[in-house]
């Protein structure tokens, strides 16, 4: 009942997605007095396909197993949290989820959005609702999450215990929502070129649904981050796998184009910059769809591989990327353009940013897609990994961050006062930790040598804009880019520490025996079995020191039965100055067990500076909506 | 049908490199270094270090070996090539199949930077 | 805006497109073959695997006669699948020699007690030294060597039934 009423809801939303198209084409070409028809329309499918959604979790809560998607993906024995937050631990589910987001941002924007000129509104919507059309499609013919499952079998298949983590609960939908959010940005590309009315006001539109699906791609990324370091029990934080580089890529164009549309905002320049990029970004969301369930590159991360249902989103995305770039090459002949921008100001600044964020995202796509041309060329198999995005990716990324520090202080139109000497303590304090490390530590490999000094100067450089004034005076908006810019420091500094600085130790250890790893002392002290809701495992208690007291932790290797898997879960003790990691492996046969420690030095900082810099996106957001309820505006200056 | 190799798990330890790391810290720097290069047979796109394969720790045990004895890493690699293609080295190959990945972050840099050229310019008088 | 400038991102979208569709139209083989056919096999010499069985070493696989390398365990499900099809082959006149993958000398024992023993030798490869020096990935996996220790044809997966006239056409060919 619940299943049937949630497919309903899907079809009724699905016929409203074609009709809010529809709708849309007759308000812009002739008649406008439907506007409020494809406002109304667009509301209306965005919140049945949320019923539809909640419909899927009240499946999955119930763990009724008549419905297919159940009985393959979950199990009675299951915790709650991981009932529900397995709804979208697997395909059917988690497309149900991104057509959700999908759906409910059109309706937010017919509902909330004030700044738009209505023509651009209207054919935006009508963009949505073609996006919403084809998902929808796919959906209900190849990917139907409520297809019933007759007889329905005794018990589920259960949930692959690598997924059954708090993180499952909430990396994915915060993702999609970052990923799905940049459709906004692109309906209104579309419906601005589209209508002709591509300025500052479309600009001041586009922004915050540019921000707020950014701040969402930075959070669910750094999260996913964090999840497969503690889960995978190998101590990595990324691995220049297919699926990561498909996340990556819009957080890339995503993070362009909220620069970009600053300066659309501030000095009506960059307009086909600007355009492009909202595109682009969603596009990228719609390659990593098609990337992550095609099957077409191997990963870790991959979901069940369908190369039909591939061929399905491929369609989609060359329908609406190809309209939109032709949309592009047609309408941007008669964009005007203003005169070039000064050499040394914030424009310039903002226009090397973005340069240099293309750069690394075209050498990231191009790099993950290299081993399909080459295959599809030669017929020769081979591999781009680690080696290669970080020795290419790695520096550009550098320079990036440095200029990260000087953009900022420059003023628009034109910089006429002498700004180098704001930049001369961090370039001092750069040097100097340059210096350090040189004498201390003389064979640090040269990529986190600079990395510590680039993200020291960063971190002075990016809290520069705030100092010299009134600290509550300071705009919202420009304490956001400051704390967005100084976790980009802080993320930086934590990445080179951690490659330069830790230490590892792999022992085969007998129970009683101590290890040393970087400064600590560990004693295994011993191994016994113990049990979960629906796992067994072997826990060892490993007795750390490093000095004052005496810290317990206790790595574990699980077994499941429902799928039966076996993992490790890493015992991880955080301390300010960095983490220590330790794992415990199989037995060697001759009364030892192996051990895996490591001492990861600020390793932390990676994620707080991914917090960071959301947390100044979230600042940002807010400065600007509240700056928007003001009666009168000012002409920006600042940020 | 099953054309693929099995990936049951054996009843034997695993080999006595696969993980213990070598007593010269430079040579196990340069092992590690190695290992996180070479792509395990067996998985699902993950290196030989970050795998918990039988025969990524029997590869591990190999590449310690090897380094042990003196060999160099690239020389370890080139044999691996040799055995598996170039499939095996998460490094693209320094051969002309590579070549447009090493080309590609300088022909970006550059087209990017003629992209720009018009829109930044510096006024001549003030 | 130039016109060229304008329709770049449509050519580029054009070329990714090309290659995805190519993809999709031939999916990609995930098995991992050796790229040793028509080179020699690469000098070994491993012990015995149980007692009672001669060792194998690579110089007695250059016989002046085609011979049958199978890489096997004990702990190979697909293995035991395969046993009766390499007794069939052994019937029809194929030399066959072994080698164990991570396997300690009682469990081969068993294998073959149980599954049937085609092999005239077995090598027993604790810590797959041999396998990763020939390019193999998993077992089981079979390589045909004709007489002068050349490898000329590698079988991924267990040797099916409807497979036999296959081998049998690759031993041919490397007489």
């Amino acid at each position: 009942m619940i299943a049937e009423a949630g497919l309903e809801a899907l079809w009724l939303a699905a016929a409203l997605a074609l009709a809010q198209l529809l709708f849309a084409v007759v308000a812009v070409r002739s008649q406008p007095e439907w506007s409020d028809a494809v406002r109304a329309v667009a509301v209306l499918q965005g919140l049945l396909t949320l019923f539809a959604f909640l419909m899927l979790i009240a499946v999955f809560a119930r763990t009724d197993l008549s419905v297919a998607l159940v009985a393959e993906n979950s199990h009675s024995a299951k915790p709650l949290i991981y009932k529900l937050a397995g709804a979208w631990g697997n395909h059917e589910g988690s497309m149900l989820l991104w057509v959700t987001v999908l759906a409910m941002s059109g309706a937010t924007l017919a509902a909330f959005s004030r700044r738009v000129v209505e023509r651009t509104l209207i054919a935006a919507l009508g963009a949505q609702g073609a996006l919403a059309l084809g998902f929808h499609a796919f959906l209900l013919f190849a990917s139907n999450p409520f297809a019933r499952l007759s007889p329905a079998p005794a018990e589920g298949r259960g949930l692959n215990p690598l997924l059954q983590d708090p993180g499952l609960a909430f990396h994915p939908p915060t993702l999609y929502v970052g990923y799905v959010g940049l459709s906004v940005a692109f309906s209104l590309a579309v419906g601005a070129l589209l209508a002709g009315d591509v300025d500052q006001r479309l600009a001041r539109a586009m922004r915050p649904w540019a921000l707020g699906a950014w701040i969402f791609l930075t959070l669910g990324i750094t999260a996913g981050s964090y999840w497969a370091y503690y889960e995978l029990g190998w101590g990595g934080w990324w691995f220049w796998d297919p699926v990561e580089n498909a996340s990556l890529m819009p957080w890339l164009a995503a993070t362009a184009l909220l620069h970009s549309v600053g300066v659309l905002a501030a000095r009506g320049a960059l307009k086909a910059w600007t355009m492009m990029l909202a595109m682009i970004a969603f596009a990228m969301s719609m390659v990593g769809t098609f990337l992550v369930r095609s099957g077409i590159l191997t990963s870790v991360h991959a979901f069940a591989v369908d190369p039909q249902r591939g061929t399905f989103i491929l369609i989609l995305l060359t329908l609406y990327t190809g309209l939109a770039f032709a949309l592009f090459a047609w309408r941007t002949a008669s964009l005007k353009e203003g005169a070039p921008f000064e050499l040394v100001s914030r424009e310039s600044g903002l226009v090397i940013n973005n340069l240099l964020l293309c750069v690394i995202l075209g050498i990231v796509f191009f790099g993950t897609l290299y081993p399909l041309f080459a295959e599809a060329a030669t017929g020769e198999k081979l591999s781009v990994g680690p080696p290669y995005f970080d020795s290419v990716a790695g520096p550009i990324a550098l320079l990036l961050a440095a200029l990260v520090g000087i953009g900022p202080l420059l003023s628009w139109r034109r910089q006429s006062a002498p700004f180098a000497r704001k930049l001369a303590v961090p370039s001092l304090a750069a040097a100097t930790v340059l210096v350090t490390t040189i004498i201390l530590a003389p064979d640090m490999r040269l990529l986190p040598r600079f990395g510590l000094a680039v993200a020291t100067a960063l971190a002075i450089a990016s809290l520069l804009p705030l100092t010299g004034r009134n600290f509550l005076r300071v705009p919202l908006a420009t304490w956001g880019m400051a704390v967005a810019h100084f976790g980009v420091a802080v993320s930086l500094a934590g990445m080179a520490s951690d490659s330069a600085f830790t230490r590892e130790r792999l022992v085969a250890a007998k129970p009683g025996d101590t290890l040393q790893v970087g400064p600590w002392s560990i004693q295994l002290h011993g191994l016994a079995p113990t049990a979960g809701p629906n796992w067994t495992a072997i826990e060892a208690e490993l007795r750390a020191s490093r000095g004052r007291g005496v810290e317990v932790l206790k790595p574990q290797t699980r077994y499941f039965t429902d799928p039966p898997t076996e993992t490790n879960e890493a015992a991880i003790l955080t301390r300010l100055n960095g983490q220590l990691y330790t794992v415990i492996g199989k037995p060697t046969g001759d009364g030892s067990w192996q051990v895996r420690l490591w001492w990861k030095p600020f390793v932390t900082f990676i994620w707080l500076g991914g917090a960071l810099i959301a947390l100044g996106g979230v600042l940002a957001l807010a400065g600007r909506a509240f700056k928007g309820w003001r009666p009168f505006r000012r002409q920006e200056r600042y940020a | 049908m099953l054309s693929v190799p099995a990936i049951a798990d054996s009843n034997m330890p695993p080999a006595y490199w696969a993980n213990r790391q070598l007593p010269d810290p430079r040579q196990e720097s340069a092992a590690t270094k190695l290992m996180f290069e070479i792509r395990c047979l067996v998985c699902q796109g993950q290196s030989v270090a970050d795998s918990d394969a039988e025969l990524a720790g029997d590869m591990r045990h190999l590449i310690r070996s090897r380094i042990a004895a003196g060999e160099k890493p690239n020389a370890i690699r080139a044999w691996l090539v040799e055995r598996y293609g170039n499939w095996i080295s998460y490094k693209p190959p320094a051969a002309p199949i590579g070549w447009p990945l090493w080309a590609a972050p300088l022909l970006l840099l550059g087209a990017g930077l003629l992209l720009v050229r018009k829109r930044i310019s510096r006024r001549r008088a003030s | 805006m130039s016109r060229a400038l304008r329709f770049l991102p449509l050519a580029l979208l054009g070329i990714i497109l090309a290659a995805m569709v190519w993809r999709l139209a031939n999916p990609g083989d995930s098995v991992v073959r050796s790229k040793l056919a028509g080179k020699a096999v690469p000098a070994f010499s491993l012990p015995a695997a149980i007692a009672g069985k001669p060792a194998l070493g690579s110089a007695l696989l250059a016989t002046g006669q085609p011979r049958l390398l199978n890489f096997f365990a004990s702990w190979c499900v697909p293995c035991i699948g395969e046993a009766p099809v390499l007794d069939q082959l052994k019937r029809r006149g194929v030399a066959i020699d072994g080698i164990a993958i991570r396997d300690r000398p009682e469990d081969v024992a068993d294998f073959l007690a149980r599954n049937g023993d085609p092999y005239q030798r077995v090598g027993s490869d604790t810590d797959s030294r041999v396998q990763l020096a020939l390019g193999s990935s998993g077992v089981p996996e079979s390589f045909v060597i004709d007489g002068r220790g050349i490898i000329r044809y590698q079988h991924v997966g267990p040797i099916e039934h409807d497979q036999i006239p296959l081998i049998l056409a690759e031993l041919d060919k490397a007489k």
